[in-house]
């Protein structure tokens, strides 16, 4: 399951800069909005499922070289988060939806 | 990529999907960045009115090339190509001046625009080379789609040799240097409350043990300790503090200092879970308690001084096992080629 999959199947819009998500298979996942349990539970190529939309999210999804960020219920990231996430290369994408069901969906993909 | 930059920008009028847009992005930026001047070719080769459209065969033929310029006393006066020359060919008419079937309108770019602009040029004319022009309107290039192919896939590789490069210096930093003790210090200062600006210490540590030839494995355990000890500073320092890093062949040491209002009680602090955080820390997600705990588990060993009124000082260590040295990436052994 590619992110490009992920971001057709669950409807996601991209908040940094297109790139091939073909080329980017994530591993299983990560839900919780306290940076400090997602530093120590999420695994390099996790996907992390959060609300949370500030500019301490790219340094913790780049330290954790997470597969990208779903951000849920719309939170909306400013542009120079955006802008951070770019420099980083993380990636950001966004929902309406809740984490919960994000996360619901990702499991019944096959992401786990 | 599926699509060569050719094709994604050669066909006029074509709808860019949202999968070619993806795609090309990245080219895109270089796009902007790259000037005609960078990538197009400087040796032209160029026929006068009066050559024959025999001449045309032979200097395409030679130079493999799909047309060229006609110059008459220095001035361009019009492009014959390919095309022309199959007229030619049909007419049977091999013997006829270039400027029979030659091209006149001639559109030109110019060298210091960016090549974006030939590609929309391209996009927009249906031609497949445009004569190159300087400020004077003088003829200094011609640019085709696959000099801008070229040029791209260059600047690419070049941008990737740049860091293999800073990789290379870095990594030979122990062997290089003799000394009866070698160790690097990096200082960073970090201020209390600038939650923007946060993990970027870490970041920029992280980077440079890779670039020291740090196995990733390492570079990850000390970024994480790193920036959990950087964040504290952040959050609940008074006056912000400095992260102190200081890296040898055996072992890394770390530290953060600052002048309080310190820690009243050091056990306590060291419980999962518990968080003296303010409630806009902790609306950004921090404060879970869970900072120091996530440094132990990264380091071999950590120390946490600290007096209220008079500040805190936190030491991390780790040691490198004997499997964990510096060592320069596989195929760094030699100075790469630039």
């Amino acid at each position: 399951m590619t992110l490009q999959d992920i971001i057709a199947g669950l409807n996601l819009k991209v908040l940094t800069s297109l790139r091939n998500f073909n080329a980017v298979t994530p591993q299983g996942g990560y839900a919780s909005d306290l940076l400090s349990c997602v530093v120590a539970g999420a695994q390099p190529g996790n996907l992390w499922i959060t609300l949370q939309a500030h500019m301490n999210v790219v340094a913790v999804a780049s330290l954790r070289e997470v597969s990208a960020v779903i951000i849920t219920e719309n939170a909306q990231p400013g542009p120079e988060v955006v802008e951070k996430a770019n420099d980083q290369g993380v990636v950001l994408l966004s929902t309406e939806r809740p984490s919960y069901e994000i996360v619901g969906k990702l499991w019944e993909m096959g992401v786990r | 990529m599926s699509d060569t930059i050719q094709e994604l920008y050669g066909r006029k009028g074509r709808n860019i999907t949202d999968r070619d847009a993806q795609e090309i992005t990245r080219v895109e930026e270089l796009a902007y960045d790259l000037k005609i001047s960078d990538v197009m070719t400087r040796d032209v080769k160029s026929l006068t009115p009066a050559d024959t459209m025999r001449a045309v065969v032979a200097l395409l033929r030679q130079n493999r090339i799909s047309g060229a310029p006609v110059m008459e006393e220095n001035s361009l006066v019009g492009v014959i190509s390919q095309e022309d020359l199959m007229r030619a060919l049909a007419d049977d008419d091999r013997d006829a001046p270039i400027h029979k079937y030659m091209t006149r309108n001639v559109i030109t770019v110019k060298s210091y625009e960016p090549v974006v602009k030939a590609l929309e040029t391209f996009a927009r004319t249906r031609v497949g080379r445009l004569p190159v022009v300087d400020e004077n309107e003088n003829l200094v290039g011609m640019i085709t789609k696959g000099d801008i192919t070229r040029g791209v896939l260059t600047a690419i590789r070049r941008d990737y040799q740049e860091e293999e490069i800073r990789r290379y210096r870095a990594s030979h930093l122990f062997e290089d240097i003799i000394s009866d003790r070698t160790s690097l210090i990096l200082r960073y200062k970090i201020k209390q409350g600038d939650f923007v600006n946060g993990g970027q210490a870490s970041s920029h540590i992280k980077r440079a043990l890779l670039r020291l030839g740090a196995p990733p494995q390492l570079a990850r355990q000390c970024g994480i300790a790193v920036y959990e000890a950087e964040m504290n500073l952040i959050i609940h320092s008074t006056n912000g503090g400095v992260l102190r890093v200081q890296v040898e062949p055996h072992r890394i040491l770390m530290q953060t200092s600052d002048d309080g209002p310190g820690i009243p009680d050091v056990k306590q602090a060291l419980t999962p879970g518990w968080s003296t955080a303010s409630p806009l820390a902790r609306s950004m997600g921090f404060g879970a308690g869970m900072g120091l705990v996530n440094i132990q588990r990264c380091v071999d060993k950590m120390e946490l001084d600290s007096t209220v009124g008079k500040g805190t000082k936190l030491l991390m260590e780790i040691h490198l096992r004997p499997d964990e040295k510096f060592k320069a990436p596989p195929g760094a052994s030699e100075t790469p080629s630039v």
